[in-house]
């Protein structure tokens, strides 16, 4: 009964989308582009006029990032990105007061390989992590990605070590990144005037000093992110932690 | 076409939803759903024969796909872990108390209290 009530929903509500939303949307793979305000972020020209972009050429631009992806997430929708880091550090919160209502605490069996090769790997893994949000202007990626590629190498120290516990450094890693990000926005309030500005002049496209505040925003965010995320995942194996 | 996928993907977690009694079946469902939804999103900024919107040595000048609903997704995305890890934390609780995480068990469990 409950099966076929459940059919009955979805093809209602499949039929809707399909039927009735789908003509309404534009043609798959045909938009236009200059109607549309991204056109302005791709050229860079949202105080300015319109000059065409050109790759280790143009220099002095309002936002100096290659990734325009990370133009818009870090600098143009910043404001976004810090409410974004804000409901990240809610669930996390909600886990961590979840988690230490009960005791409980998962227990892996130690494999010899596992753990030996942990070592040799785990600072690669920081590093490559590190390159990804420090060049998160330049290359697809950026200080979420970054940082979740840091916790994985945490929780993968958790499944080689038995008695690997996160401290509280992670918290404290968390709480000064996430100040440090207002506090940049700030320092743009007190000299563009406008919070989250960008208040470092830009390079020429293409080169990693060239983004003006975008790489230490997204550094910041990385760190954030990593020590969130590796807490996240050692209060979903151990409650009640000191 | 994309949408297609996007729209059946939608219907597949809404079914899941409605028709399971595991609730951590609905939760998967849940994020299936929710990667739909981005497909979804992601789909309307493509355009044909454009790039990804990454001034390169390969692409020095723009011919690019819209980067504004990429951005939006990903923070989609980050939004999306943090629901995943709050919910299965409550799956987690709800496992320690009942014992359980079926709903049909967890309401005989609690009659048998009663």
């Amino acid at each position: 009964m409950r099966r076929i009530w459940a059919l009955l929903i979805t093809a209602v509500f499949v039929y809707f989308l399909i039927g009735i939303y789908l003509p309404t949307l534009p043609e798959f793979g045909n938009i236009d582009m200059f109607r549309r305000v991204s056109f302005d972020y791709i050229s860079k020209s949202t105080t300015r006029e319109y000059q065409p972009v050109e790759f280790k050429h143009s220099k002095g631009l309002e936002e100096g990032s290659a990734n325009v992806v990370t133009s818009i997430v870090v600098n143009y929708r910043s404001f976004d990105t810090l409410g974004e880091v804000t409901v990240l550090f809610t669930a996390a919160l909600g886990v961590g007061i979840l988690a230490s209502i009960r005791k409980r605490r998962v227990e892996f069996e130690e494999h010899r390989v596992l753990s030996v090769a942990t070592g040799i790997v785990f600072p690669l893994i920081l590093l490559f992590g590190a390159y990804i949000f420090i060049h998160g202007h330049l290359t697809p990626g950026g200080g979420f990605p970054g940082g979740t590629v840091i916790a994985l190498g945490v929780l993968l120290l958790m499944l080689a070590k038995n008695e690997f516990k996160v401290t509280d450094v992670a918290k404290y890693t968390e709480q000064i990144a996430g100040s440090g990000y207002v506090l940049v926005g700030l320092i743009g309030m007190a000299i563009a005037g406008v919070f989250l500005a960008n208040f470092f002049p830009t390079g020429i496209v293409g080169e990693l000093f060239s983004a003006g505040v975008v790489p230490i925003v997204y550094t910041l965010i990385g760190f954030k992110v990593g020590a969130e995320l590796s807490s996240l995942v050692s209060e979903l194996r151990e409650g009640d932690r000191a | 076409m994309i949408y297609y996928i996007a729209f059946i993907l939608i219907g597949v977690g809404l079914y899941g939803i409605v028709s399971q009694k595991n609730l951590f079946k609905q939760l998967v469902s849940l994020t299936i759903i929710d990667t739909a939804v981005n497909i979804f999103i992601v789909s309307l900024g493509y355009l044909d024969g454009a790039e990804a919107p990454i001034y390169s040595y390969v692409t020095p000048v723009a011919n690019f796909v819209d980067p504004l609903p990429q951005a939006l997704v990903l923070t989609a995305i980050v939004i999306g872990v943090g629901i995943l890890a709050l919910a299965s934390m409550l799956l987690i609780h709800i496992n320690e108390e009942h014992g359980s995480v079926d709903v049909e068990e967890i309401r005989a469990a609690k009659e048998v209290i009663e």
